[in-house]
């Protein structure tokens, strides 16, 4: 019995509650706490992304009860993808926070650890209702870590978040009522089966409930017209935090790919959603970086390359192929870790400019221009897509895939031309930042290696996806393949050795009255 | 070193000095200088070295992998064509870098500059010798890049800043265009390798996507190129610093459109729409180039313009679709690139020695410089087309083209062969302003700085580029015409016309075209000279506004509309957000429902219990009372949602669901409780009487759409709830939840068994909840009027204080005497109550969570009855540790089964006997329950104490005593 697809959940979840313990122990102690756990779940993504190269899928039945009856983790290639991704980007963030953020407030370690671990179960779960369950945890979990540091600004910004938030988990359950009510199931394989051969006249109930269950995703996913939460959320956050969230956006994409890629896909009840999604990915796209231009604030700006990037990645998923989905998910990986760096960035620029603070205004030079600049140079050639970091592959990549779409018009024009939005963008609030000063600092603060480090390595990263592009793509190619192979899906849920006991069990209990 | 592998190192030998430079101390300007100087130098060589491998039409190629799923090899290629870009890139560069060493002050940071201009350089070779599309715009992409930090270089001017960001978003744009042309390229011919690209000429031209193709690339290569109309970023771009103008003008960047014009000349040309593009922007940009450039009165502006103008000569050359016409396009790309570097670089020198480019101001500076002018002299005549000089041959080619080209519509063929005339004019016009105006005449006596002869080494590289102009000028077929001929072949292939360089043709019509235009030239020069010196900078009857467009519409986009846009895209409003929300949920539901057929199942009303019917009418009552009192009457508002709350209790009730109900109870109880105490703090909210048409047309239509939402609910739900159950997975729980659940109360063994998972997870959500509310809480400063104590308090001090025998806070705990002694006693009964509940959770009503909030609800009332001081005297209740104990127990109780080889959270049941009792039941889910008990009561707790400490922490220091009870002596 292998326990590896639960692995993900449980590190982070004892690190947290061991982390809750220690609450009053010494802050050397948390952090290094914090960093090994956190270290060991890149070690752990590592280990998943490589067992699932070759292997399909494995299973794992909580309780030992059999599927679909029981709550199964499933682990495919996209689930250990997004761990991998998550926690390298957790990383990241962790090592900046532990230069200080992390003592402005009470219970960073443990509700980080508690973070991660409620994006382990939402990537992991192969049940609608645990779903649920992942995205409370880290919605509430993210409520405290966005609060974390204190201010005005913030809390009124979390109050948002959290409201808006709580009415898409409330529409969540819902959504799962009306599913369970019409296919007597919440497995998500089960929920395959069942939705193939939904009688005719139930499909209106069970596209209502996956169309409001995708509402829920598009809230999460910051998808127009529900994306208002977004950017006051993540521009009030502490830097390491909102580099965080990055990846939470992702959790609704990730979503979508999984229950109307997979679970749905290809059945009658994902029609309104094939329609619906690209249109609304292409006007995502072009109102965040229509933002990015004219936003008078760099962490407002950031938040909406958030946006952009979701509404490109919504793209690539919206164009229901395999191909554009690989593409996709490259392009998350890419966006999620651009955004990260960029609100790390953004976090120690604002920190050095007196005052001004963020805003897009002349103000004093930054303390360290030239290092700050490059960094900022090299990040928002990334975010826009130019060469010679992942950004150009990932938008090449999507666009490549595009080609026999119907809508390829629509997809290149708004992909091209929105770029260009982002370069103007990132052009204006460059020259303004870094050349656009008036004197020195005064009192100059200036940011430490550990400030540095997670920004280099996140950029790191994206030098070797666009090194071994090749391998990265081979393995979303494959991740999109074992997605459009619902079968192989539902055989590997349905059919493991405790559910076959189950069925023969059923079988002579039927025929033994 | 093989062929292949010189390319990789041609390519690589750039960056790293760009990388090497960029971490040399930033005084160490001849280090820097001798570094790049070298590696040029080094680049150079290999070029050179590799004209055997080119010479008679030959390819070499080198592909690495990089990534084949997109079609993308690392892939580099080098034929005559792309060899006689490498050397003009390489050469320059090498001269360029060898004139900055002495043009760039000491005071500037020497090692940005040389790292910007290596990797610049590393770009534009990677533009010319990628043998992939995909790449070729990679690096495209990349000289814009560089070229947009080295305008910017000195970036504490305006001008340098607004010029570099133009340069950049003007030609960044052009390159994502021409992303998009090259994958329509791809697509039609299904390969970015530029091999099999060139070999699908007639394949790309027949497909119905060709036109598409070629405005994407055209989009690219003009505005990379400066054609009219996106000629305006370059005459802005000459805020760089000179030698950063004489590389990016001549040998490089807007080379690049051109070259990539010449590059796809074989498969993009010989069509209609090629000619009328290629030739109608060639045209514009070529003479509106050559009017503008002579009415600059800024040396390099006019350099500037003069570089339009012969750009657009060069792409009006390529789109005339004959082979001897795109022969002279390759032709002048190579003449260009030396006049123009040298010129640039005279003009530096220039303004280096006097300190000013103001032609206006500069005379005479043949006495003060005698060699830079000379050089200067021969270079402009070159520019101007003047026999014996390079210009004059490509110049020559050009107007006997335009004499023979054949369109289709004569008209334009005389149109051309004017334009070209008129160009030849305005050239000789501003070359003249070049030469007369500024060595010629008085030498000026108030220039900035007295002018002296720069140092030998600056002036060497405009030296050996007009001895270039003029060998290649006075005998062609000796110098150039071989290398010509190379990169010729390595265009064109077998189409190679035949040409002849000959410095002398005869009396032939072109000739005497060059003749007049040249004396023509001179003629307007002499009647023009007092009017062209006395305006100011800017040309007459034409102005340029492709400029201001672009800059008003960033002022608009990032000022004027900036703002407003914001606010209306991303809205800050929540309550606008909750109602977009609502309202696409509303339409989402509607649209997927509309249209097919189905009805709400008829209602049986008789069947309806008129005794529920009541507790529902009672509870809808009170839901739409708390809605309505919510703004301004949270009390009440707070009261009537524990009605409805009540209301569901028992239905859960009535319909045979105890659990349910017990929890829904309890939850009621202490949710309400807890808000009541935190409704303490929230500031009064004054009613506004007055209520606008508007206010009110608002909350009508807030009412309607809640009424929609809350009626679409309810249907769903009533539908859903009245239609035959499925066959689901329910049944098995029923089945299993005694035989292997080892429990007989079925909703408990779901929580703690079959989805003890999901429990696992909403504890985690209550203990976090509590922690950050504490968190939340713990930085509250309540507003100023809710810090004054209640009335009830001030009244029992102000009592005390009348009766002098009574220290002050004696009345409070005096009046809750009787209710704090009544809970103390209760105490231990509401506990072994909740341990009641929890221990039979698994057969009866109960478990953990029910149990746990009854024991923190008996805790709540020991707080308010008895004072937070006296009950944490007594017992001080680690929440946050009761919470981790709690989140720990479910955790490891889950992990246990890790030792029988289960799955996490996998229960065992079994019968103990226990001594006295007999045998029990016994599972192993019950400590996973113990883990939810404490986890509740620690959660509640804490939430608890975050208001209670409040209570404490606001009073303090008021001078008044909190409510302490210090009854224990006096009980």
């Amino acid at each position: 019995m292998t326990h590896l697809p639960i692995l993900p959940v449980i590190l982070p979840g004892l690190a947290g509650i061991i982390l809750l313990l220690l609450t009053y122990a010494s802050v050397s102690l948390r952090r290094a706490l914090n960093l090994i756990a956190t270290a060991l779940m890149v070690v752990l993504g590592i280990v998943l992304v490589g067992v699932t190269v070759d292997n399909g899928y494995q299973v794992y039945e909580l309780g030992n009860w059999p599927s679909p009856f029981g709550i199964v983790l499933v682990l495919d290639r996209l689930s250990a993808f997004m761990v991998l991704l998550t926690a390298l980007v957790a990383f990241c963030s962790l090592l900046f926070a532990v230069q200080g953020f992390d003592e402005r407030g009470k219970n960073f370690h443990p509700l980080f650890q508690l973070q991660l671990m409620g994006l382990s179960i939402a990537f992991l779960t192969g049940d609608i209702f645990n779903l649920f369950v992942a995205f409370e945890v880290l919605l509430i979990a993210s409520y405290g870590l966005l609060l974390h540091g204190g201010g005005r600004q913030r809390v009124r910004a979390g109050l948002h978040y959290v409201i808006i938030n709580l009415v898409g988990s409330s529409l969540f359950l819902l959504a799962v009522g009306l599913i369970y009510g019409v296919t007597g199931t919440l497995n998500m394989a089960d929920l395959a089966v069942r939705a193939g051969d939904v009688a005719p006249t139930d499909l209106p109930l069970l596209r209502t409930g996956a169309l409001l269950l995708f509402l829920v995703f598009a809230v999460k996913g910051a998808l127009v017209p529900l994306y208002f939460w977004l950017p006051g959320a993540y521009s009030t956050a502490g830097a390491p935090v909102a580099a965080l969230f990055a990846i939470m956006t992702k959790v609704g994409a990730y979503a979508i790919v999984r229950i109307y890629f997979l679970v749905f896909g290809g059945t009658a009840v994902v029609a309104p959603i094939e329609s619906l999604l690209l249109p609304a990915a292409l006007i995502t796209l072009t109102l965040g970086m229509v933002g990015v231009m004219i936003t008078p604030n760099l962490k407002r700006l950031v938040s909406y390359m958030v946006i952009g990037s979701m509404g490109t990645l919504l793209i690539a998923v919206g164009l229901f192929n395999e191909a554009s989905l690989s593409a996709g998910l490259y392009y998350l990986a890419h966006g999620t870790v651009v955004v990260s760096a960029l609100f790390l960035l953004a976090g120690l620029i604002s920190q050095q400019r007196g005052r001004a603070r963020d805003h897009l205004t002349p103000a004093q030079a930054v303390a360290q221009p030239g290092l700050l600049g490059v960094l900022f140079f090299a990040l928002a050639v990334a975010a826009i897509g130019l060469p010679p970091l992942s950004g150009f592959l990932g938008k090449v990549s999507i666009l490549a895939s595009a080609t026999d779409s119907e809508a390829i018009g629509w997809v290149w024009a708004v992909v091209l031309v929105t770029s260009v939005f982002t370069l103007v963008g990132f052009s204006r609030a460059g020259s303004v930042l870094f050349w656009k000063t008036s004197g020195a600092p005064s009192e100059p603060v200036k940011a430490t290696t550990g400030h540095i480090v997670p920004i280099v390595g996140l950029l790191g990263l994206m030098v070797v996806m666009t090194i071994w592009g090749q391998a990265v793509l081979e393995f979303t190619d494959a991740a999109a393949a074992q997605l459009a192979d619902r079968d192989a899906y539902i055989e590997a849920v349905m059919n493991t050795p405790r559910a076959l006991e189950a069925q023969a069990l059923e079988l002579t209990m039927e025929e033994t009255p | 070193m093989t062929a292949a592998t010189s390319l990789i190192t041609l390519i690589a030998l750039p960056f790293l000095g760009s990388v090497i430079a960029a971490f040399l101390p930033s005084n160490a300007r001849n280090r820097e200088a001798w570094v790049a100087g070298a590696l040029a130098l080094g680049a150079l060589a290999i070029v050179i070295s590799l004209h055997s491998a080119v010479a008679d039409g030959g390819v070499v190629r080198l592909q690495l992998p990089w990534v084949p799923l997109l079609g993308l090899e690392f892939s580099l290629r080098m034929d005559g064509f792309a060899w006689m870009f490498a050397l003009l890139i390489t050469g320059i560069g090498f001269l360029v870098v060898l004139y900055a060493r002495y043009y760039m002050s000491p005071e500037d940071p020497v090692p940005r500059f040389f790292s910007f201009l290596l990797a610049f350089m590393g770009a534009m070779l990677g533009v010319v010798l990628s043998g992939n599309l995909i790449q070729l715009a990679f690096f495209w992409e990349l000289t814009s890049l560089f070229s947009f930090l080295l305008i910017g270089y000195w970036h504490h001017t305006g001008a340098a800043r607004d010029g570099a960001r133009m340069a950049l978003i003007i030609t960044g744009t052009g390159g994502l265009a021409l992303l998009g042309g090259i994958l329509v390229l791809g697509h039609i011919v299904g390969s970015y390798e530029l091999d099999v690209v060139l070999a699908a000429g007639d394949a790309i031209r027949a497909h119905p996507l060709y036109l598409p193709a070629l405005l994407l690339i055209l989009l690219g290569a003009f505005t990379k190129s400066a054609q009219f109309p996106f000629q305006f970023w370059l005459p802005d771009a000459m805020a760089a610093p000179t030698p950063v103008s004489a590389y990016l003008h001549s040998a490089t960047m807007v080379k690049a459109g051109v070259f990539l014009l010449a590059r796809l000349w074989p498969v993009l040309s010989g069509t209609q729409e090629w000619f009328w593009l290629v030739t109608a922007a060639g045209l514009s940009t070529l003479v509106l180039g050559a009017y503008l450039a002579m009415f600059q009165q800024d040396l390099k502006g006019l350099l500037a313009y003069s570089t339009i103008s012969h750009l657009g000569l060069i792409t009006l050359l390529l789109g005339m679709n004959t082979p001897i016409a795109a022969v002279a396009g390759i032709f002048h790309i190579m003449n260009h690139a030396t006049f123009k570097a040298s010129l640039f670089m005279a003009a530096g020198i220039i303004d280096h020695e006097t300190g000013t480019r103001d032609m206006r101001r500069l005379r005479g500076l043949r006495k003060a410089l005698p060699i830079t002018a000379t050089l200067a002299i021969v270079a402009s005549a070159a520019m101007a087309g003047v026999p014996l000089m390079n210009g004059f041959l490509s110049k020559e080619m050009f107007y006997t083209e335009a004499l023979h080209t054949t369109t289709p519509f004569p008209l334009l063929g005389e149109l051309l062969t004017y334009a070209a005339v008129v160009w030849g004019i305005f050239s000789v016009i501003y070359s003249l302003r070049f030469i007369h105006g500024v060595f010629f005449g008085p030498p000026a006596d108030d220039l900035p700085r007295e002018p002296h002869e720069p140092p030998r080494w600056m002036r060497f590289p405009i030296e050996l580029l007009v001895l270039a102009c003029l060998l290649v000028g006075v005998i062609p077929g000796r110098t150039i015409e071989p290398y010509l001929h190379t990169a010729v072949q390595g265009v064109l292939g077998e189409a190679t016309p035949e040409y002849s360089l000959a410095v002398w043709h005869g009396f032939t019509l072109p000739l005497m075209m060059s003749l007049g235009a040249m004396f023509g030239g001179i003629a307007l020069y002499a009647t023009l000279r007092r009017f062209l010196l006395n305006r100011v900078d800017g040309p007459p009857l034409v102005r340029l506004v492709g400029r201001r467009i672009f800059e008003r519409t960033l002022v608009f986009l990032s000022w004027r509309l900036a703002r407003p846009l914001e606010a209306r895209l991303f809205t800050w409003r929540l309550q606008r957000q909750l109602l977009i929300m609502v309202v696409v949920t509303l339409l989402v539901a509607t649209a997927v429902l509309w249209g097919t057929d189905f009805s709400l199942p008829p209602i049986d009303w008789s069947a309806i219990s008129p005794g529920l019917a009541l507790v529902w009418l009672a509870g809808m009552a009170c839901a739409i009372g708390a809605a309505y009192m919510a703004k301004f009457h949270r009390l009440a508002a707070l009261i009537l949602l524990g009605g409805a709350g009540l209301a569901t209790c028992v239905t859960f009730v009535w319909f045979s669901a105890p659990d349910l109900a017990l929890t829904q109870l309890m939850v009621e109880i202490a949710t309400t409780v807890l808000l009541l105490l935190g409704l303490r703090w929230l500031p009064r909210r004054i009613k506004d009487a007055r209520s606008t048409v508007r206010e009110r047309s608002r909350r009508l239509r807030d009412l309607v759409i809640a009424c929609v939402a809350g009626g679409g609910l309810g249907g769903l739900a009533f539908l859903v709830m009245t239609r035959p159950l499925p066959d689901s997975i329910a049944r098995f729980f029923v089945e299993r939840a005694y035989s292997e659940g080892g429990g007989t109360n079925i909703v408990n063994v779901i929580l703690v068994d079959f989805r003890g998972f999901d429990t696992f997870g909403e504890i985690t959500v209550l203990g976090i909840v509590a922690l950050t509310v504490y968190a939340l809480l713990r930085r509250f400063r309540p507003a100023p009027e809710s810090i004054q104590r209640p009335k009830q308090q001030r009244l029992a001090a102000a009592h005390d204080d009348a009766h002098a025998a009574r220290p002050r806070g004696d009345s409070i705990p005096q009046h809750m005497l009787v209710p704090s002694v009544i809970m103390r006693l209760m105490f231990p009964a509401a506990g072994a109550l909740a341990i009641y509940l929890f221990l039979r959770g698994h057969n009866m009503p109960g478990g953990g969570f029910v149990g746990g909030l009854t024991l923190a609800i008996a805790i709540i009332l020991q707080y308010m009855t008895g004072g937070t001081r006296w009950f944490e005297a007594r017992w001080r209740i680690n929440a946050v540790r009761w919470i981790a104990l709690g989140l720990l127990c479910a955790a490891a109780t889950g992990l246990g089964s890790w030792l029988f080889g289960h799955p996490f959270l996998t229960s065992h049941t079994r019968y103990i006997e226990i001594p006295l009792l007999g045998a029990l039941p016994f599972a192993s889910a019950l400590l996973f329950d113990v883990g939810v008990f404490l986890l509740v009561v620690g959660a509640t707790a804490l939430l608890l104490l975050a208001l209670a400490h409040q209570s404490i922490r606001s009073h303090r220091g008021q001078g008044v005593p909190a409510p302490t009870v210090s009854r224990k002596e006096k009980s």
